[in-house]
């Protein structure tokens, strides 16, 4: 089993996990639309010559799910920087809508990021500035994790390319990350295509990814 | 159904709501105000951004005395409703609705304030089936040109804004509003809204804020944020209102102010489907239904009754 702590954001509590404790470089996983974090530490990351954590994003696995949804892709952003706050800092691996994520907060605290991997994953297509008007309306009976208002918002919550760029040129600007941005993954939503075509973004392999993230970090 | 007591100001022309109820939204309990005749024919007011339905303690009076049933509400964190753990436009949307379930099942008409009106017309494209007829009170955005500046300086105010959120969602636990006598509560909102009298800011002290041991805070949630932060882009509302599917009114002002959006009334016209109907106030700001309450009220009374 693993270690689980709550942070706290705004009205919600967040359940980190520690999948593995450790010194040296920390990865953090996170996952995608509808999903949680892994009970144990996935095959994939035995390899990380550190620990492992893992964030249930609001709504989800063993984090708050609020009355009445809310959620956009800011939100969970928020989310993943109170676990970097608690952390000190991080290499992510994001899941479809946590790859999204980790592009926005990789741009927005490249002092805590040291890399963010993009890997498949569900709610990765998100909505498109051209979809009809739409307004989630779920009407559970009861609300367990994952919250259908979450799965209802952030599935049409639209991501036009050129916003999700600029984040991935700040962080080519201010990480101090050579690589910043590793896209491991095949589909390749309108966003996804636009990151793959900036600087400081390689389309790699999950497992070359985590080894050249990780030499980054020991060799400091 | 509860009645409210008299506000212990009184302004001219300002009645309090005659009738209080409570929409349970999904878990967030709003609170819903009526004025006039419960047999008469509903209209839904939806008040803007860091407002709330007490606002309309003027404005709705005359619509009521017009002939109709005046239905407000509180959106989530303002007012009497509760606060929320999350906050976004689609839930804004959704809360609407609920209310809106709670008055009939349509189609009705309804007016928007600001925000009010830019949550209206969104649901109106997407469930046009929902309302008849829509009065936008500086209510529509607009599709300004983007500003002229270089790729790295917006990138720049990306980072800001994004950084801002940030460090506001750190510390949105703690956060509180400052305590002071309804006078100064007043002071503070004229900054916001510096075209609106001392009297009037003062009366709505008494609407939208609470006494507790130290003083006097508006009841408005700590931890909701000025501005927008995200993708959202004004044209996705503004490119479709060629096709907006009910008749429209558009009321604006010529002044602009801090609370305002900037419309350019006749660089929207251009979207607007030729029978929708723009109406310009000369001198007045954003806030068009506080400061002129009675020809906003006869101009929004006139469309309604154009049926």
């Amino acid at each position: 089993m693993s270690e689980t702590v709550y942070l706290t954001h705004g009205r919600i509590d967040l359940a980190l996990h520690t999948l593995r404790a450790d010194e040296g470089p920390i990865l953090l996983l996170l996952h995608g639309l509808g999903e949680h974090s892994p009970a144990s530490l996935p095959p994939e990351y035995e390899g990380w010559p550190g620990a492992v954590y893992a964030l249930d994003f609001t709504g989800h696995g063993h984090s708050t799910v609020p009355r009445g949804g809310g959620y956009t892709a800011e939100l969970l952003q928020a989310d993943v920087d109170m676990a970097l706050a608690h952390l000190g800092g991080a290499t992510l691996v994001g899941r479809g809508l946590g790859a999204y994520v980790a592009v926005l907060i990789a741009g927005t605290r490249p002092e805590l990021v040291q890399g963010a991997i993009l890997r498949d994953g569900t709610g990765l297509a998100g909505g498109a500035p051209g979809s009809s008007p739409y307004i989630g309306f779920p009407e559970p009976t009861q609300i367990t994790p994952p919250d259908p208002f979450a799965i209802a918002e952030l599935a049409t919550d639209v991501r036009p390319p050129d916003y999700i760029t600029e984040f991935v040129r700040l962080a080519a600007e201010f990480s101090n990350c050579p690589r910043p941005i590793s896209v491991c993954a095949s589909e390749r939503a309108p966003w996804l295509s636009a990151v793959v075509a900036e600087i400081g973004v390689e389309a790699t392999s999950v497992e070359e990814a985590l080894k050249f993230y990780a030499a980054q970090i020991i060799d400091k | 159904m509860t009645a409210i007591d008299k506000a212990p100001v009184l302004f001219p022309g300002a009645r309090v709501p005659d009738r209080q109820r409570t929409v349970e939204a999904h878990g967030v309990r709003l609170a819903v105000y009526e004025w006039g005749d419960t047999k008469a024919p509903p209209v839904l007011l939806v008040h803007g951004g860091f407002d709330f339905a007490r606002t309309f303690d003027v404005f709705a009076p005359l619509l009521a005395d017009g002939g109709y049933r005046v239905v407000s509400y509180d959106h989530r964190g303002h007012g009497n409703s509760e606060h929320a753990e999350l906050y976004s436009w689609q839930a804004d949307e959704r809360d609407l609705l609920m209310v809106a379930n709670s008055v009939s099942p349509g189609p009705f008409p309804v007016v928007g304030h600001s925000k009010g009106g830019g949550l209206l017309a969104h649901i109106i494209q997407a469930l046009p089936h929902r309302f008849s007829r829509f009065a936008a009170i500086d209510g529509l955005p607009f599709r300004q040109n983007p500003p002229d500046v270089a790729n790295r300086e917006r990138t720049a105010k990306v980072r800001e804004e994004a950084v801002k959120w940030l460090d506001d969602r750190r510390r949105a636990h703690d956060m509180e509003r400052r305590p002071g006598t309804p006078r100064e509560l007043a002071e503070r909102r004229a900054k916001m809204n510096p075209r609106l009298s001392h009297e009037w800011l003062e009366y709505i002290v008494y609407g939208g804020a609470q006494q507790s041991d130290d003083g006097w805070r508006w009841k408005l949630d700590p931890s909701l944020r000025m501005g927008g932060f995200g993708p959202w882009r004004s044209r996705w509302v503004t490119d479709r209102l060629p096709g907006f599917p009910i008749p429209l009114l558009g009321l604006f002002g010529t002044e602009n102010e801090p609370m305002g959006w900037g419309v350019d009334p006749e660089g929207l016209r251009k979207y607007l489907p030729r029978n929708a109907r723009i109406e310009v106030l000369q001198d007045v700001g954003h806030f068009i239904h506080i400061e002129r309450p009675q020809q906003t009220a006869e101009l929004v009374l006139e469309f309604l009754n154009d049926e």
